[in-house]
């Protein structure tokens, strides 16, 4: 199955501009350079692990793509055509939809105000329409997560599960072609974590990217056809999980060594 | 929340609730001013031997004395929802005032000529824009140049007050317009009794509509509906309150000197038992409850309205969802400070004059509204009927205090304490609910 998707995907990559390529991005906050010349790609139905240590960069260059952040530097195209994106509302008209790890749900509305925060289905006289909303938002819900119930419940009455079920249906709501997952499986139990990454294999079926940002090896490495590691703000490289084992991407993220299997980026050690 | 559904017997009251789907906070908000009304009316029947406070009279005077207080309080709930505080409105109202008397004392009865019909509409068009100005600079410097709300608008209450002063040299400026005072109530300006009956009637006819098209728009989509029962109920309910009302307003009648003038103005003979002319609602509580009206709209059926709460909720995720956060600061302040511009129109009318002193200290009574109605100081919770019922419980206790003769150093330490006491409760009762 893994190989089917995984030979699958090298065709579309041989084949297809990428979704997303980011060029020598850079940013800095007081000095200190978060990310610095980092570039990386995302083929249609491609799952990208982005993996470093915590501050290596990784969701500071993943909240540029999102509109989060502005870079200083570098540029990013969509489908091949440079994009400008400054701000979130931007990124999601070129389709990138973000889970981000805190979630950023508003905690005091309900699911339905959440899914469609920014995004309001309006009745003919302008005013929220929240009973089509609602219905949405069922009809969502039900298919993401069918024990979801409590829709008239603040969300932050909800569990954790349930509260990233909320964020999830949001980001795949919309017809998202780019997905960002920030640490999604962080704060999930493991039948939760089953279920990310039945959804995550299925999306990747309809043709979505999909950038699974992680501290942890072990949540990427079966999910991902690629993985790209960062250390110190830079990319140490990037590699087809086939070509590289878990210990050599081990090795990327804590000593910025890259093996022989792996494209070497401007952050790897030098040999 | 969640036990309750599962395993014990629900209690009828519990049931209740649930059916109706009436807010608890509302009902205990409702139930502490009866106590309220009641403590102070058989305070006075006992103790001074008259109880004045449940008078056609006392609570007509209640209503007037409210709105202004009232008005500001919607604004100030969504300033407070998005974690921000506008301590200025006192000042505020009180430059707005002094601008407004200028504008139709000093200026447009130069050009208009003394008693034009357009002056008032001009003046109160110039108080509420240059509130809603005022305001959105004060929200540019919050938002834009990210100086706290709390610094912006303690500059802006001793700012403004300060500018009211220069304006006219700290003289007060009076006789304000003949039609703009009307706007302050008194016998005058009011709608009369059958003018009362047609809202009320009116306001009937809004309940069961808005509760017939809320139903229709559930069963569309198959969601839960009330039971049928509880739909009536809180129909019968919320007219009764609208007509009983009308009954009260359109029960204190013209004082005796004022028909004696009207009557021989308008050649009216009396008869022996004199006239019967009601007051009806006077304008202050009409401008009061149009503006709850489209504040509760505003914050619960608009665009608007959900981002005030998404970002009170969460501020960088309505960021992140693409709300611009800095425009929505900025537009919440204008909002406000126009509020304060129809509060300064109000307060300044019903002086008929415009006083240095207008609006001290509103501020805090404001703020104290809008915190005892429920608004959080964390953000994201609040309710615009919430902010006018407490300040109707503010007023109600000021001027019941001053009804049965308490001196103002009580009244004033009664009522910073019962404010302590609202958020101490109310805590209690979040802390249980949640």
């Amino acid at each position: 199955m893994d190989n089917a998707v995984a030979s699958n995907n090298t065709n579309a990559e041989s084949a297809a501009t990428p979704l997303v390529a980011m060029k020598d991005i850079s940013i800095s906050f007081g000095g200190i350079h978060a990310v610095d010349k980092a570039s990386c790609e995302l083929y249609p139905g491609e799952v990208v692990g982005l993996l470093g240590h915590n501050g290596a960069g990784k969701s500071t260059l993943i909240k540029i793509l999102s509109g989060a952040y502005t870079r200083d530097s570098g540029s990013i195209y969509v489908d091949g055509e440079e994009a400008t994106i400054t701000n979130p509302r931007q990124a999601k008209e070129y389709g990138i939809e973000t889970i981000y790890q805190t979630l950023a749900l508003a905690d005091n509305v309900d699911a339905a105000a959440n899914l469609y925060l920014g995004r309001e289905i309006l009745t003919r006289w302008g005013t929220l329409d929240d009973a089509a909303m609602e219905a949405e938002t069922r009809k969502v819900m039900n298919r993401l997560n069918p024990n979801f119930t409590r829709f008239k419940d603040p969300v932050k009455q909800l569990s954790g599960g349930q509260r990233q079920s909320v964020a999830i249906a949001r980001a795949i709501h919309f017809n998202a072609r780019i997905l960002i997952m920030d640490e999604p499986t962080a704060a999930l139990g493991p039948a939760e974590t089953e279920q990310v990454g039945q959804l995550i294999h299925q999306l990747k079926g309809d043709g979505i990217g999909i950038f699974l940002i992680s501290h942890d090896i072990h949540d990427v490495f079966d999910l991902a056809d690629r993985v790209v590691v960062m250390k110190n703000g830079a990319v140490v490289g990037s590699a087809k999980t086939q070509d590289v084992t878990k210990d050599e991407v081990l090795g990327m993220i804590i000593l910025g060594k890259c093996p022989p299997g792996a494209i070497r980026g401007p952050g790897a050690l030098a040999e | 929340m969640s036990e309750q559904k599962n395993d014990y017997k629900e209690s009828v009251f519990v049931r209740f609730l649930r059916a109706t789907e009436i807010d608890t906070r509302l009902l205990g908000m409702i139930g502490a001013l009866i106590l309220i009304w009641l403590g102070f009316h058989f305070y006075g029947h006992f103790v001074n031997g008259y109880g004045a406070f449940l008078t056609p009279r006392n609570l007509w005077n209640l209503s007037v004395q409210t709105s202004s207080i009232a008005v500001m309080a919607t604004g100030m709930v969504l300033v407070i929802v998005t974690r921000h505080i506008d301590l200025s409105v006192g000042s505020l109202l009180g430059f707005t005032a002094m601008i407004m008397g200028v504008v139709q004392v000093w200026v447009l009865p130069q050009f208009l000529g003394l008693g034009h019909p357009a002056i008032w509409i001009i003046t109160v068009c110039v108080g509420v824009a240059f509130g809603a100005l005022i305001g959105a600079f004060q929200g540019f410097l919050i938002a834009y140049l990210s100086i706290p709300a709390f610094i912006v608008t303690l500059g802006g209450l001793l700012i403004w007050r300060g500018a009211s002063y220069l304006v006219a040299r700290g003289e007060t400026i009076s006789p304000v317009d003949q039609t703009f005072s009307l706007i302050g109530g008194g016998p005058y300006g009011t709608i009369g009794a059958t003018g009362s009956w047609i809202l009320g009637i009116v306001l009937c006819v809004a309940i069961l509509f808005m509760l017939v098209s809320g139903r229709r728009q559930r069963l569309r989509f198959g969601f839960p509906t009330r039971p049928m029962w509880a739909e009536l109920l809180i129909g019968g309910v919320g007219m009764a309150f609208v007509l009983g009302a009308v009954m009260v307003m359109n029960a204190y009648p013209w004082p005796k000197g004022i028909i004696k003038r009207y009557a021989a103005e308008n050649n009216i003979e009396i008869p022996d038992g004199g006239i019967f002319i009601s007051h009806g609602f006077a304008f202050p509580i009409l401008i009061a409850i149009a503006v709850g009206i489209a504040m509760t709209f505003l914050a619960t059926r608009t665009r608007f309205g959900r981002y005030v709460f998404a970002i009170g909720g969460n501020p960088e995720a309505a960021e992140l969802a693409g709300i611009n956060t800095k425009k929505m600061t900025m537009l919440i302040f204008a909002l406000m400070g126009a509020l304060t511009g129809i509060a300064a129109v109000i307060a300044s009318a019903r002086l008929k004059s415009a006083t240095l002193a207008l609006g001290q200290f509103d501020e805090l009574y404001v703020i104290a509204a809008a915190v005892i109605g429920g608004t959080s100081f964390a953000g994201g919770i609040g309710t615009i009927y919430g902010a006018i019922l407490g300040a109707l419980v503010m007023q109600s206790l000021q001027s019941g205090m001053v009804l049965i003769g308490f001196d103002s150093a009580i009244q004033q330490m009664v009522v910073g304490g019962v404010l302590v006491l609202a958020v101490f409760l109310d805590n209690l009762y979040r802390r249980n609910s949640a």
